[in-house]
């Protein structure tokens, strides 16, 4: 399952790790953009696979930032 | 006067600053981040210098870089403009030992003022009414806890060092306070690396209303009257006005607020222009808040009802000019209304928008002025402030200029790119607004339940 950025920014910070275990809801990666600091939150229950960005990164809307398996 | 100055900002305001000085013959140097190559405030000043990386503590922030630009290029003063480092007190510092001149007040009042509870007890000092509330920062739970149960529930807990309400906690009973006490204390430190909070009664319904004073080095000074900024989200301004309905409607309260301003400048020795914030009561009673030392983005509509230049007037007194506006000169021609144009989304949680700008073309209506920090077909990048633009609207009276305002948000070409310019025209149109009818939390309260 994919975890998409919703706005144009900077990744902040990368709050879990590959392998981690996340509920629906909470927040994997803050975006930064125009001064605001905006939470990507997880779509579902599961687990992370895979990071594809790094903090520092900029991401575009929709941008696949990462990826996990849905419990 | 100067012969050149350079401007340590960026958006809109550092191209209104480059304007002013090309108009008093002086030469400008403008800074820009490598993200803001093609921006506006490039191609206004007469020269520009790239001062690093798009993150803003890499260049919009760099004070050493942005002295040394400012010596290698012959400037003999810097603007610093608002926010970004204009009331940082050890820039001031530093570019006063490079030999340039500071266009704003001294370090030292800078220092005073930045800090809030120096600032209250400063204010309080000169005779100007704060709010109720600790007279220094509160260590002791105890101590907080015996003041807040004197004033009475329900009370703010706030940050020292903080600025834009970052840390700021609202309790509303005893049970709440040690857990905000600690919470503010933890973003006071994280945020501005000072964990010093205090308390103050919180005043219900309030409005926001400040005065812009201007002083020159010579101990002369006026103030421009009042502007009203209670249409806020978020502890961010997005409209403001001058004069204030509600000042214009309750007896005396003008001469009480532009006095208390004036005191207030006075005990400290303030020079340049400057804004002195109130919170002032449904009941017509004010209190201080804190002193803004730079010029501030709403100062426009200062401009607007009194003809005033007040950038032109930092200039003249930063070279030491004697300021010639005399008091009894002054005075308010009609009304001024300032839109600021976030790029937003007011229909998703108002989250930021950057990305390309197509068209964009100001309204060409009497009255209307268009200070903009972007321009057509360039791209708004995700590192700076979402607010692009000012539309800051003159009129005869308060009715007539919101109609105009109106009338010139329909008639703006932005094309593109997502803002708030829909919700702006919707909010004017309430009928709270034509009323004047509204506090502090009224309008975050109106856009949450659209």
């Amino acid at each position: 399952m994919d975890i998409k950025a919703h706005i144009t920014g900077t990744v902040w910070k990368i709050e879990v790790g590959v392998g981690d275990e996340v509920e629906e809801d909470e927040v994997v990666i803050i975006l930064e953009s125009m001064k605001m600091e905006m939470p990507i939150e997880a779509p579902a229950d599961g687990t992370i696979t895979e990071l594809l960005v790094a903090e520092g990164d900029s991401v575009q809307e929709g941008q696949v930032v990462a990826r996990m398996d849905e419990d | 006067m100067f012969e050149k100055v350079l401007i340590a900002n960026r958006g809109e305001i550092a191209c209104r600053i480059a304007h002013v000085l090309r108009a008093h013959g002086v030469a400008s140097v403008a800074v820009y981040s490598e993200a803001d190559a093609e921006a506006p405030h490039v191609a206004a000043a007469d020269e520009a210098v790239c001062i690093g990386p798009p993150p803003v503590s890499q260049s919009y922030l760099d004070q050493a870089r942005i002295i040394e630009v400012a010596l290698a290029t012959g400037a003999q003063a810097v603007h610093p403009g608002y926010g970004l480092l204009s009331e940082n007190a050890d820039f001031a510092r530093a570019v006063a030992a490079a030999g340039l001149v500071f266009i704003g007040p001294t370090p030292d009042v800078i220092d005073a003022m930045g800090d809030k509870v120096r600032a209250r007890q400063t204010a309080a000092a000169a005779g100007v009414p704060v709010v109720p509330g600790s007279d220094g920062p509160v260590t002791d739970d105890d101590a907080a806890a015996a003041l807040a149960e004197a004033m009475g529930y329900p009370v703010l807990v706030k940050a020292a060092a903080g600025g834009g309400g970052i840390g700021m906690q609202q309790v509303t009973k005893p049970a709440k306070l040690a857990r905000a006490l600690q919470s503010c204390r933890d973003r006071g430190a994280s945020s501005f690396g000072n964990d010093a909070v205090y308390l103050e009664k919180y005043i219900e319904q309030p409005r926001h209303i400040e005065v812009q004073i201007l002083f020159d080095h010579h101990g002369h000074g006026v103030h421009l009257f009042e502007r009203e900024c209670t249409l806020q989200r978020r502890h961010q301004k997005v409209i403001e006005e001058a004069p204030s309905p509600f000042v214009a409607r309750t007896p005396g309260l003008r001469e009480g607020l532009t006095a208390a301003a004036m005191n207030a400048a006075r005990a400290i020795g303030y020079r340049n222009a400057g804004t002195v914030e109130f919170i002032v009561s449904p009941d017509g009673a004010f209190y201080f808040i804190e002193m803004n030392t730079r010029l501030q983005v709403e100062h426009t509509v200062s401009e607007a009802i009194t003809g005033v230049d007040l950038i032109g007037w930092q200039l003249r007194i930063a070279a030491g000019e004697p300021l010639t506006l005399a008091q009894a000169d002054l005075a308010i021609d009609g009304a001024a209304i300032e839109c600021r144009l976030y790029a937003e989304d007011p229909d998703r949680k108002f989250i930021p928008q950057p990305g390309p700008l197509g068209a964009f073309e100001a309204p060409d209506l009497p009255g209307v002025r268009v200070d903009a920090g972007v321009a057509a077909h360039q791209t708004v990048t995700p590192y700076y402030d979402p607010m692009i633009a000012k539309l800051i609207v003159h009129g005869p009276d308060r009715a007539a200029t919101i109609a105009r305002t109106r009338e010139a948000l329909s008639a703006w070409t932005i094309e593109t790119l997502t803002t708030n310019r829909g919700f702006l025209h919707e909010v004017l149109g309430t009928p709270e607004v034509a009323a004047a009818d509204f506090h502090t939390g009224w309008l975050e309260k109106y856009a949450k339940g659209r």
